[in-house]
């Protein structure tokens, strides 16, 4: 089938749902929300996503049901056009081109009753009459400056405007047709910024929500009742309400829609990929699951799947209550690792207090059969005495013993050991320190098992030692300065005799483990390194110029398999070889290497810094109308441009087959999943 | 919409004796019966036929005690000299018993006057006993021979003098004798003076005790020494099978009594007594211990019953009848019915109900109620560090009066210098000295307390100077200590091991 293959970028997904607010149909089935460059229609009963609206090639900055037909929906985005779709069947339907680019509506509301138009920016709010004079009121600045307006909402038939503020309170406006005489009250229940409110469609009730991520339905004329629904996560950022009043909706910082029923009881819970503050674990694949494993939420790790895009669940790690304070020190998860059959999960979780010292936990994991989950065995508290750099588990299957080495900045290197108690009343095996090795008291940065388990390979700075986890005996120190080893990978298969490492002043080196000797090394920036665990290639990722090369090679010979110019802009932090559901039996010597396994990759997107794309390689083998097209054309023409340049191996390398940069002309291309 | 997740109670590890098997099995006895006997009691042997009475060999003197009677049922005093080895013979009828008179003395369990005299000996009778035929007694001297009788008869059938010193049971060589032949069989070498035989009951091992060592020997395999166990730190004395032959005991001057297990050789529990232990029997069924020592002191422990075993650990409250938990349970709905699921209520520790309300001083109140600051102090811990993660310790903590203040400096007082709590406490120590630093001198118990706490410290402190010299001392004794090539690592991980430890 694949006859012709190419291999090209597809972004796959992990885009934000939350940025903008989401638009629930007018029957409360369909919710709209955008969703990068297009917009997503999910289903308010099953969660599930319907379709995907695309077609904007930019960010889509709004979504709006049309008023005349409440069958179609309005979108606009940032690449300058307005599209009008049938969200029902996701059939576009046409496309305007209005002459400025339209920028989201930010904290306006129009009252259709009374014909006025809000806005409310710093300390200013401001009233746009469509037929009077435009009123205006800057906030008096006494009590101190913590009252500026966050967000705001007008009652839909009382004259009333509600104002949310940064020090948590909500103030209700009245009279203000009258320059002079305006009212407010003012109620207080948040503590922190009031981020959306939102009034019910008969006025009613008025929805808040903050940082607490609680959302408060607060009675109109009757304050003092209020309604709680707490925990619901994380921060709130939107509130929207259906407009016939049964479904509410609220989007939250952590990538997340909640669709809640105006009986106050969550309904349905809409998860995309979390993206925590910084990514500290890596990317991983659950072996069982086959899904991607990473840090999501705080104090969680999520499972997503790839296939469809979807966030499988939150593995609760840390298993306190989550308190929603800013400037609140939280326990984030910052390692994690799987062993190869997925049996066992280890994690690490820390806590960095302002004087006092640092709180780490290692927790491992067992997979319980009969909950299809996993299930904590072994808590160590303070493992290390200080950070731990890098965390992995013996990946031989045959090995009697399971074991787990963790290397920590205090420096040591600690080997940790599954052992069935001597006694009989402890229930089941438990883990515990089996070795503590250290290397003249430098700090170990990373460590790899050999795919055997017959070597461990720990680097210390520029120093790579090679123990060996049966009788823990330091077996050789391999070392190419100067440069810190910033990755280490032991080949696989056939080539399971070298040993890969990149080191901090762009060399990339190879020794073999059976001469103990440097097999051939070459100059390139490196700032990943990754191995297939299905076959002998290896992946690196080398950033230059802003944009991120990609070499794919096998360790024992110093010539690329494959190599891709500028396979996406900005800096690749993450990447993970995922295997493939079926082989693929490729003949085509560039696109071989992805038989196997797919390299998906996480880029921080350079149009908007925010914006995290999971992106991943595909061959496509037949053309069809997909957006990709374009991605394509773009790619191409970029490709072309840099092999015109320069080869940017050293001459150590020998110089790129041509066939396999080359772009061959594709007739016809399709996504192929 | 997730639940409230409840403070984690972190579960530190126990500390001191595992709780095996048995330890559970050899710690059900009631509290020992101490008996007074005239001299060193050198010899227990148990009746092997119902009621098990057993005859206790103390000076000149043999003392036959009933299985709970606390006086001698019968006793044998005709001994002109110190008595040695009393045994019954295996119908429990007839009771053999050397002597320092080198008369061999035969008695029936209910006469007082001895049935039969053996004379043949020349010096002191330190070992008596029937053969396993039960008409014959073997007889070991001080005179190097060892002799066997014809019990009704009273004539020596064969005497063996292969031995050079005295046979107490056995001496630096030890012999196996087969009374059809005239010569020894095997011959094993102890190493030390032998105290105590003991042969299995399969007669495949034998155990012999000298020195400090208990060693087993395979029969089968021509006197093959099978273990040697070292566990004792003065003379083995005696040796003991339990009942069913899976546990061996010891017991030793040095007034321990150890169990070892019969296949793995490991020491599984342990007796401690008042005085050096000389003889030890153990009842059919492991009914009861005894064991006498140097001072004449009886020593009788009987197991616990199964109804007094049960009661101890039965101590629990009565609970709720069957009938409250399966009320409302038990209807099954029926086919037209719609069931209403009832929402499962979540229950939480009070100190949890207030902490989700964010009563940050109530939860510390509670965790700090009496109960649970003495008996379980990682609660209050767990309470303590669960609001410095939330950041409201400073806020929990102040605003306290006298008595509150004194509580909660009486608890650190208490756990502070614990190391699993040590982490927590040493913030909230800090935290508390600077919310009241103003209000010091102003009540005479707070003052004593930091008084006491400042002192406290002071101590803890000189105790980390000296480990931390006594760690470099050992740093230096190891690294001139291990050869050149492995130092490096080892010494890390030793240290590593010894902070750990600290």
């Amino acid at each position: 089938m694949v006859e012709h293959g190419d291999i090209r970028v597809v972004h796959r997904g992990g885009s934000k749902i939350n940025s903008r607010e989401p638009v629930i149909s007018s029957d409360s089935r369909l919710l709209l929300c955008a969703s990068g460059e297009c917009v997503k229609v999910f289903s308010t009963s099953t969660e599930e996503c319907i379709h995907d609206l695309r077609g904007h090639t930019g960010l889509v900055t709004g979504v709006l049901l049309r008023p005349s037909n409440h069958l179609q929906a309005y979108s606009c985005s940032a690449d300058g056009t307005v599209r009008l779709w049938d969200f029902t069947d996701g059939i576009l339907i046409k496309v305007h081109l209005p002459p400025p680019p339209p920028h989201p509506v930010f904290a306006a509301h129009p009252n259709t009753a009374h014909l006025y138009i809000v806005s409310a920016k710093g300390l200013q709010l401001e009233v746009y009459f469509f037929k009077k004079q435009k009123f205006s009121l800057k906030e008096n600045n006494k009590k101190g400056r913590k009252n500026t307006f966050t967000c705001v909402a007008s009652h839909p038939q009382d004259d009333c405007i509600a104002t949310g503020h940064e020090d948590g309170k909500i103030r209700l406006w009245r009279n203000f047709s009258h320059k002079k005489e305006y009212t407010y009250s003012t109620l207080h229940w948040h503590h922190s910024v009031v981020s959306s409110l939102c009034f019910t469609p008969e006025g009613t009730n008025l929805l808040s929500g903050g940082v607490e991520s609680v959302l408060v339905q607060w009675r109109y004329n009757q304050e003092s009742q209020k309604d709680f629904l707490p925990r619901l996560g994380a921060a709130i950022t939107h509130i929207v309400v259906s407009p016939d009043g049964a479904l509410f909706c609220t989007s939250h910082s952590d990538n997340k829609i909640t669709i809640i029923q105006s009986c106050v009881k969550v309904s349905a819970i809409i998860q995309g990929l979390v993206k925590g503050e910084s990514l500290s674990t890596d990317l991983m694949v659950d072996p069982r699951s086959k899904a991607m494993v990473l840090n999501g939420k705080p104090g969680h790790l999520q499972f997503y799947s790839l296939q469809r895009d979807k966030l499988l669940f939150n593995l609760d790690i840390v298993q306190q209550e989550y308190i929603h304070q800013s400037g609140l020190q939280q326990f984030e998860v910052v390692k994690a690792a799987f062993t190869a059959s997925g049996n066992w999960l280890a994690s690490v979780e820390e806590r960095k207090q302002k004087d006092a010292e640092l709180e780490l936990n290692l927790k491992l994991w067992m997979f319980d059969e009969q909950s299809q989950s996993f299930v904590l065995n072994t808590t160590i508290s303070a493992p290390h005495e200080a950070r731990i750099t890098a965390m992995c588990f013996c990946q031989s299957t045959d090995s009697q013993t399971t074991m787990l080495v963790s290397t920590s900045k205090d420096g040591h290197f600690k080997a940790w050991q599954l052992a069935t108690p001597a006694h009989t009343e402890d229930d089941g095996p438990s883990w515990s320190c089996d070795f503590v090795g250290a290397y003249h008291s430098l700090v170990p940065e990373c460590c790899t098992f050999s795919a055997d388990g017959s070597l461990l390979a720990v680097s210390f700075q520029e120093v790579v030692t090679v123990w060996s986890p049966s009788s823990w005996e330091l077996l050789t120190t391999l070392s190419q300065p100067p440069g810190a080893i910033r990755d280490l990978c032991f080949g696989k298969l056939s080539c399971s005799k070298y040993l890969v490492g990149t080191t901090a002043n762009n060399l990339l080196c190879c020794w073999n483990l059976l001469t103990c000797a440097l097999e051939w090394s070459t100059s390139m920036n490196t700032s990943l390194l990754l191995a297939d665990p299905l076959s002998e290639n290896m992946a690196a990722f080398c950033p230059q110029a802003g944009f991120t090369d990609l070499f794919v090679f096998k360790p024992n010979e110093p010539r690329p398999l494959y190599s891709h110019k500028a396979v996406c802009s900005g800096n690749v932090t993450r990447a993970v070889f995922a295997p493939r559901e079926e082989m693929l039996d490729s003949c085509e010597e560039s696109s071989q290497w992805l038989n196997h396994s797919q390299l998906y990759f996480l880029t921080q997107c350079m149009v908007n810094p925010t914006n995290t794309k999971l992106s991943k390689l595909v061959i496509d083998d037949s053309i069809a109308m997909t957006p990709f097209h374009l991605l394509l054309g773009k790619h191409r023409g970029q490709q072309q441009q840099q092999e015109s340049g320069q080869d940017s191996l050293s001459a150590e390398r020998t110089p790129l087959p041509q066939g396999s940069a080359a772009i061959k002309e594709v007739s016809s291309s399709f996504l192929h999943v | 919409m997730a639940s409230y997740k409840p403070t984690k109670i972190t579960v530190y590890p126990k500390l001191g004796e595992k709780v095996t098997q048995d330890t559970v099995y050899w710690k059900n006895y009631k509290a020992p019966i101490q008996i007074k006997e005239f001299g060193a009691v050198t010899n227990i042997n148990f009746s092997p036929v119902a009621p098990h009475n057993f005859a206790v060999t103390a000076f000149t003197r043999i003392h036959i005690y009933g299985p709970f009677s606390h006086e001698p049922v019968k006793s044998f005093t005709r001994f002109k000299d110190t008595a040695y080895c009393g045994r019954f013979r295996s119908d429990g009828q007839l009771l053999v018993a050397g002597c320092e008179d080198s008369v061999v003395r035969l008695f029936d369990v209910n006469g007082k006057v001895a049935l039969r005299m053996y004379k043949g000996h020349t010096k002191a009778v330190h070992v008596t006993d029937f053969t396993s035929d039960s008409y014959q007694i073997l007889t070991g001297s001080d005179d190097y021979s060892c002799r066997l009788w014809d019990i009704p008869n009273a004539t020596e059938l064969n005497a063996y003098q292969e031995h050079t010193d005295y046979i107490r049971c056995g001496q630096h060589l030890f012999s196996m004798f087969d009374g059809r032949v005239d010569k020894s069989v095997m011959t094993l070498d102890h190493g030390q003076p032998v105290e105590s035989l003991l042969l299995y009951p399969s007669e495949g091992l034998l155990v012999s005790a000298g020195g400090r060592f208990v060693k087993v020997w395979d029969l089968l395999k021509k006197g093959q020494p099978l273990v040697s166990l070292k566990n004792h730190h003065k003379t083995v004395t005696c040796l003991c099978l339990s009942s069913n032959g899976e546990r061996l005991l010891s017991g030793s001057l040095d007034r321990h009594v150890k169990v070892y297990n019969t296949t793995s050789y490991k020491v599984v529990h342990n007796f401690d007594y008042a005085a050096s232990i000389l003889s030890l029997a153990l009842a059919p069924n492991d009914e009861s211990i005894v064991v006498g020592m140097t001072n004449g002191i009886l020593n009788l422990k009987h197991r616990k019953n199964a109804e007094e075993s049960k009661e101890i650990s039965g101590q629990q409250r009565r609970r709720p009848s069957y009938r409250v938990f399966v009320k409302g349970k038990n209807y099954f709905p029926k086919q037209d019915d719609y069931l209403v699921s009832k929402p499962v209520k979540q229950h939480l520790a009070k100190y949890d109900k207030q902490l989700k309300k964010f009563n940050v001083s109530k939860a510390l109140d509670t965790a700090l109620e009496a109960w649970t600051r003495l008996k379980k102090p990682e609660i209050t811990v767990a309470v303590i560090k669960e609001l410095d993660r939330r950041g409201t310790l400073k806020n929990a903590l102040a605003g306290r009066d006298e008595q509150g203040l004194s509580r909660l400096l009486y608890f650190l007082i208490g756990n502070l210098f614990d190391p699993r709590f040590a982490p927590v406490l040493v913030t909230a120590a800090e935290m508390i000295l600077d919310i009241y630093q103003s209000v010091i001198g102003q009540s005479s118990v707070v003052d004593r307390q930091l008084l006491r706490l400042q002192e406290m410290l002071e101590r803890e402190i000189d105790y980390q100077q000296e480990l931390l010299e006594v760690l470099g001392m050992l740093d230096t004794v190891f690294a001139s200590s291990l050869p050149r090539k492995e130092d490096e690592s080892e010494v890390g991980a030793l240290s590593a091991r010894c902070i750990e430890a600290r």
